[in-house]
């Protein structure tokens, strides 16, 4: 069994590929089928400051309220673990779970895990449990939601105006950076952790792997 | 251009976790070698587990579709308030002026959830034929798009019912104006889930393998 670093199989279509060297913000496509293979990706500095910012703002986002609204003299306001508990007194409760994990718990561990990882790759040093938390980052972020509950609390907020005063929190402002920081984290700047720490033998196609017979392309 | 390789054609499998292309041979069993995970071909079992996920989503799609998902009240109803169900939330704001977010809910909770059904069904239908030769690329390149786009779309039908959660959390004032969830929106965050995961477990690589 031999590893090739100097290739990159498309996972839409299986097609092989020659790994490309990318500067940030390009975009190499699969030349069969035109998915993105790879995207140049971010250095670990600024994936650590994205994953710091990243923490900041969420710890904003989950302590302050989000919206609030007036009713002949009385207020209510709501903040983001307000609208998964009023989920739980109802037939409804097993969504307080759901919404608690794709608004609070999993945004939360992700941003978590990607500042431990981000901040020991940049001290040059590979972070304890990296296989494990690689793996987790990477199941986790197709459910964590926070650019949909941004999306959620605007509608809300019309929603609400119709038949309410009403009035935004801090918190949409730390939800809506939140949103924003998390969007601007690609599933590639992580995966460069990888090879972040490896020896350069294996970043620069190893000579013998390049001539082996399988990155051979031709008919059939 | 000459014709590409596939991986599985040259005993390649390019590593579901951190995409390292490795020279598998027969030996699948052996984990990859820079972050030890199981090395698949393909996903496993990736068509009857989706066709199993997409059945179980569209089971739970009708009553999330018919029963109500919010219930409001506010003083001086006489009837005990009213029940809105995904459809006439945004009938409601259409008719309150907001026709933008009529249409946003719209897109989110009606279209989005009805074109995952479709899209992931013909998606199956097609990986699971039997073909004599080679699929056609053409038409593969055009149904890998259709499951890109899938996986971008999928989550944000979720947004109804964080709308829900909102609402009945802020409009908490007893006996004047209060707002329940109802057992509607526990089927249709149910029917996203199923079909978010149905998409996961299909592998579009399928699309191109002659069976």
């Amino acid at each position: 069994m031999r590893a090739h670093p100097e290739l990159i199989a498309c996972m839409s279509c299986d097609t092989v590929n020659r790994r490309p060297r990318l500067e940030p913000g390009e975009v190499a496509v699969c030349a069969a089928c035109g998915g993105t293979l790879l995207r140049g990706h971010k250095s670990v500095q600024q994936l650590a400051a994205l994953a710091l910012t990243a923490a900041v703002l969420y710890l904003l986002a989950n302590v302050t309220p989000m919206i609030g609204i007036d009713l002949s003299g009385r207020h209510s306001d709501t903040t983001l673990w307000g609208s998964v508990l009023a989920f739980t007194d109802h037939v409804t409760a097993p969504m307080a779970l759901v919404v608690a994990m794709a608004i609070v718990v999993l945004p939360g561990l992700q941003i978590a895990i990607l500042c431990w990882l981000s901040l020991f790759t940049l001290a040059g040093k590979r972070a304890p449990l990296f296989t494990d938390l690689m793996r987790a980052w990477q199941s986790l972020r197709p459910w964590c939601m926070v650019e949909v509950g941004m999306l959620g609390i605007l509608v809300s907020y019309v929603k609400l105006k119709s038949l309410f005063h009403v009035d935004v929190g801090v918190g949409i402002w730390a939800m809506a950076g939140l949103a924003i920081v998390l969007t601007a984290v690609f599933p590639g700047d992580v995966q460069s952790l990888w090879s972040e720490l490896e020896p350069s033998t294996d970043r620069d196609a190893d000579p013998a792997a390049a001539a082996g017979p399988l990155p051979r392309s031709g008919p059939g | 251009m000459s014709a590409p390789v596939r991986a599985a054609e040259a005993g390649l499998v390019g590593c579901h976790v951190c995409g390292l292309v490795v020279a598998a041979g027969d030996a699948q069993a052996l984990g990859c070698p820079r972050c030890d995970s199981e090395l698949q071909r393909r996903k496993p079992n990736s068509i009857s587990r989706a066709w199993a996920l997409l059945c179980a989503g569209l089971v739970c799609y009708v009553p999330a579709n018919v029963l109500p998902v919010m219930h409001t009240m506010s003083l001086g109803d006489t009837n005990g308030g009213d029940d809105s169900t995904i459809m006439s939330g945004v009938i409601q704001f259409w008719q309150n002026g907001s026709q933008e977010i009529a249409v946003l809910i719209f897109l989110a909770s009606i279209l989005i959830p009805s074109t995952k059904f479709i899209v992931l069904g013909i998606l199956l239908v097609c990986a699971g034929r039997r073909r004599s030769g080679r699929a056609v690329p053409a038409r593969s390149v055009r149904l890998v798009r259709l499951y890109r786009f899938l996986e971008i779309i999928g989550y944000w039908s979720m947004l109804d019912v964080l709308v829900v959660g909102l609402v009945t959390a802020v409009v908490q004032f007893r006996g004047v104006s209060e707002a329940e969830p109802r057992v509607g929106i526990f089927y249709f965050g149910t029917v996203v889930i199923l079909t978010m995961l149905a998409t996961q477990s299909f592998d579009p690589r399928l699309l191109w393998d002659g069976r």
